[in-house]
């Protein structure tokens, strides 16, 4: 049988971080009391009009603009028509076939090699809400507060050949909209969604196969998952010979697999047509480049500054690079030391464990990038051991206080001075006569003990490197 | 005093003590409890009204001229606290959490809400036949429709009930109406009165405006509600000039246009006449006549039963049972609770458009429907652009007939949708017009419309009003009203 090569495409859904929802002034929060966030316009009261929110219009356009879309000065709005208790006007405002971004595209790194992934098009529209099925009979309740936050939907061409790309895009597509300000897509409060499409066909073939829709992958690991299971029962089918149904799956975490949620013929016509309750976005070249002004440096472009300025491996760029707020910490960090691969090793190893484990932001920590700097180069000035360094990075932490004062404090600075060094060896080694001779029977390890012995009558702020040399040197001069 | 005084003249017997705000109220509850059993204009007369009347008594101010009048609301606009309907079944009961702003600026301009009019389900129709409750009669006939769909409105306003009412006009809801029951119906230009508030029929078209006895007090009526309205982001960033000071008697020089698309054979000779002899009198005044074509009239019914449902499919998919208004109860199901909730809750016509207006918009159909029928409106606006080249008021009949007689064309629609031929054009084009009265045939009003340019209401008033005040006409009243004491 000839080889396959999968076909993904997915589609995103990002919740902009607007104060109040896209068509009313109703307050966006995550969590509170079901329907206590509505109004006329979000419950579709009769005669109740929507009015555009300058923000999230605002923060669509930075989106797609950050996502190398080119942005027509003319874009509308359209009602998507359908039935269901979770939709309170029976209609979803959203843009339809002229989107305020298309044609776009971003990169990921597949194996060391960088891969463009086309993006089709981003468009504006509103959410819907929720409906709780009740576990004591036959009713479900709504609750109408997610309905008419806004949303942008980010449609990618079909161009992602793996279930590890197709996570590996959707990273970067969180990246990117996290460092723009525009999400912060939390996955498991729905602010970032994400639907898949699906398909195989023999490498080589240009048609694309039948596909298959894959719903309610709500985890980063969850759409790898989906879209591997995916991918391996559509193998299967056609190993035997079989065709592909087009239908709508969902995916369920419990089980592991998919579950058909509808087929083809089940397939709604939206009926969209323009809403004529809203006017066209009729958008200035000066307001466009205002948005793409607020547009910082993006993930990607950091990765590949931090590699090529700071001579970081790709591994650190990538880990640094994870938010915008820890990129921006370590670059503020490396430019105030000698070595900024210190500087990635010690935000990458002690305070990231320490971030984890305290279940805080970088930005909520008492350290800033320049106390970092500051005991960084303590290090590298000799002034401190990286011992004892690790010890009082805990206490900048725990205190908020800076290295030197803490080092003043508690009389820290590294002995490396020779003769004192010198002086304390001599009384080490004449106390531990046994120990020396080990050593000179061959015994490496003796060594390490006559040095913590040393670090031991120094509470640990002698030199390792001096004190190694000094001890060698008066074990050989001895002899 | 009664309501066929002007509202200047309402205003000053106020500020002359010689009534008050309250007596007002109550003449009005009078006129509606001896004549409404007949004409079955209102829906619901506000509880609270007399109560909300004397409220106004202490404020009454000379620049405040519609302090303590009474008016009432076509049931489609909503009123915070008071039941709205749009004479439908469906949303019997419902009772809106906020008021439209239509009626937040006349209530802050002191006006005392009766209560709310009948008109056609979701003002859909043109007879006031389609209300889901009762219809309503014409006063000076009551075997004729006063019209629709704003026919509650216009025949309260006719029968002396309230001095004046807001109706909405999608495709000639205020105008039709206000020909068949002798009164003023002003549709204003689209954009320059806020729909928020007004219950949708069809988005695009809809547009509030007054129906009184006068072009004056349409005139008074419009300055109170017109204006940008931040809740509306079709309401035009316009600041309303003073329409009032537009009414100077003066249309020596105008330029007046006659389309002969307007005259079509459907209108009927004694229409024809009447219509023909104001003409006269206009050029009598001063204005000049000519002739002009509107060429794409003759496809502006098609494309308007095209758009204005396919928008109405749309809009009234939100009456489902889930969140207000009637649920059916015996529904097994999601599905079964929306197909019964809707069959028993929507009339007839109503479905009719819904049925016809989700067709238009269906996958496959688009094209050849909507699509097409938006291009035709495209080309009936630019056939009004070039008209207003050489001209600056278009008049013609406001409909081909006189009202015609209850049940006479209930069960063959597309005949009763040929009496909004001549109206229905200015909506698709979103023009301003205004029909008077300019003649009783049979003892049935016959009405002049004129058309306006794009937010030129003021040469439209000043134009309908020096024609009414040389027909000498207004306010006309029919017998029935005559007969009441009040
Ligand atoms: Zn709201």
């Amino acid at each position: 049988m000839t080889a396959l090569e999968t076909v993904i495409g997915l589609e995103v859904h990002v919740e902009l971080g607007t104060k109040t929802k896209i068509f009313c002034s109703c307050a966006v929060e995550f969590g509170a009391p079901p329907n206590s966030h509505v109004c006329p316009v979000c419950l579709g009261s009769p005669g109740a009009l929507p009015v555009l929110n300058e923000q999230a219009l605002a923060l669509g356009i930075r989106a797609a603009l950050a996502l190398n879309c080119s942005v027509p000065a003319q874009s509308k709005f359209d009602r998507k028509n359908y039935f269901y208790p979770d939709s309170p006007k029976a209609y979803q405002i959203s843009q339809y076939d002229e989107p305020i971004g298309q044609h776009g595209f971003i990169e990921i790194a597949v194996g060391g090699e960088k891969k463009r992934i086309g993006i089709t098009r981003v468009h504006l529209e509103e959410d819907a809400g929720k409906l709780n099925h009740s576990p004591y009979g036959d009713v479900s309740f709504v609750d109408l507060n997610r309905v008419g936050i806004p949303l942008i939907e980010i449609v990618s061409e079909p161009d992602i050949r793996s279930a590890e790309e197709a996570r590996l895009y959707l990273e970067e597509i969180r990246s990117i909209m996290q460092y723009c300000l525009v999400s912060e897509c939390r996955m498991e409060e729905g602010s970032l969604r994400c639907d898949a499409n699906i398909s195989l066909r023999p490498v080589g073939q240009r048609e694309f196969g039948t596909k298959t829709e894959i719903k309610n992958m709500n985890s980063f690991r969850n759409v790898q998952r989906g879209l591997e299971y995916e991918q391996e029962r559509q193998t299967g089918i056609l190993a035997r010979g079989e065709n592909i149904a087009q239908q709508t799956l969902r995916w369920d975490e419990a089980t592991g697999t998919t579950l058909v949620m509808r087929s083809k013929e089940d397939a709604h016509d939206y009926r969209y047509f323009p809403d004529p309750d809203l006017p066209r976005i009729v958008l200035s070249a000066a307001y466009i480049d205002a948005r793409r002004d607020e547009i910082p440096e993006l993930p990607a472009q950091m990765r590949e500054r931090f590699e090529r300025e700071y001579g970081l491996p790709a591994y650190d760029a990538g880990v640094l690079t994870a938010s915008r707020g820890l990129a921006e910490y370590f670059d503020q960090t490396a430019q105030r030391v000698r070595d900024p691969k210190s500087a990635s090793n010690w935000i990458m190893g002690e305070l990231l464990a320490y971030l984890k484990a305290a279940m805080l932001e970088i930005d909520e920590i008492h350290v800033t990038p320049f106390a970092l700097a500051d005991l960084i180069r303590l290090i590298e000035d000799g002034t401190i051991s990286a011992k004892i360094a690790k010890t009082l990075l805990k206490d900048m932490l725990d205190s908020g206080k800076d290295a030197k004062t803490l080092i003043a404090e508690q009389g820290l600075i590294q002995i490396s001075d020779e003769g004192e060094l010198r002086a304390i060896a001599l009384r080490v080694l004449a106390a531990n006569p046994k120990t020396v001779d080990d050593y000179r029977a061959g015994k490496e390890k003796a060594l390490g003990s006559l040095v913590g012995q040393m670090m031991k009558e120094t509470r640990g702020k002698a030199n390792p490197q001096i004190v190694n040399r000094v001890i060698l040197e008066l074990i050989a001069g001895g002899e | 005093m009664d309501f066929f005084s002007s509202l200047q003249e309402l205003h000053a017997g106020l500020l002359k003590r010689e009534a008050t705000a309250s007596e007002l109220a109550d003449l009005s509850l009078q006129r509606i409890a001896s004549l409404d059993d007949r004409v079955h204009a209102f829906l619901h007369v506000s509880a609270d009204c007399v109560a909300a009347a004397k409220e106004t008594e202490t404020v009454i101010g000379q620049e405040r001229i519609l302090d303590g009048i009474p008016y009432a609301l076509k049931d489609n606009m909503c009123t915070r606290g008071i039941e709205t309907t749009c004479a439908s079944h469906i949303l019997k009961g419902y009772i809106p959490p906020y008021s439209a702003t239509v009626a937040e600026r006349l209530n802050d301009a002191g006006a005392v809400l009766m209560g709310k009019l009948n008109m056609d389900e979701f003002a859909m129709g043109s007879s006031t036949e389609n209300s889901g409750f009762f219809p309503t009669r014409n006063p000076w006939n009551l075997e004729r429709v006063p019209g629709g769909s704003s026919g509650g409105a216009a025949a309260a306003v006719a029968a002396g009930m309230v001095p004046f009412a807001l109706g909405s006009d999608t495709g000639g809801s205020i105008r039709q109406p206000a020909a068949f029951c002798g009164v003023v119906g002003l549709k204003p230009s689209y954009g320059l009165v806020s729909r928020f508030g007004l219950v949708a029929f069809a988005s695009s078209l809809d547009q509030i405006g007054p129906l009184t006895h006068t072009v004056e007090d349409a005139a008074i009526v419009l300055q109170a509600i017109a204006g940008k309205d931040e809740r509306d982001s079709t309401s035009a960033n316009i600041q309303a000039p003073d329409y009032r000071a537009a009414l100077t008697g003066d249309v020596r020089g105008l330029r007046i246009g006659i389309a002969s698309e307007y005259f079509g054979p459907s209108v009927e000779i004694g229409v024809r006449n009447a219509v023909t002899k104001a003409i006269a009198l206009l050029e009598q005044l001063g204005a000049t006549v000519s002739p002009i074509s509107l060429p794409h009239t003759e496809y502006a019914l098609s494309a308007y039963y095209l758009i204005a449902p396919a928008e109405a499919s749309s809009n009234l998919a939100r009456y489902d049972g889930v969140r207000y208004g009637v649920r059916a109860v015996d529904a097994g199901n999601l599905l079964d609770m929306y197909e019964k909730t809707r069959s028993t809750g929507f009339g007839s016509e109503v479905k009719r458009r819904i049925l016809i207006g989700t067709y238009a918009l269906s996958s496959g159909y688009y094209d050849d429907y909507y699509k097409r029928a938006q291009q035709v409106r495209t080309l009936i606006r630019q056939d009004f652009l070039d008209a207003f080249e050489s001209v600056d008021v278009i008049v013609s009949p406001t409909a081909p007939t006189t009202a015609f007689r209850l049940g006479e064309k209930v069960h063959d629609p597309l005949t009763m949708y040929l009496s909004d031929i001549c109206t229905i054009p200015v909506n698709l084009a979103g023009l301003p017009a205004i029909s008077v009265p300019c003649g009783v045939i049979d003892g049935l009003p016959v009405g002049l419309q004129m058309i306006g340019r794009m937010f030129d209401e003021q040469t439209l008033l000043r134009v309908a009003h020096a024609y009414e005040q040389a027909a000498g006409m207004a306010p006309l009243r029919p017998a029935l009203a005559m007969g009441v004491k009040a």
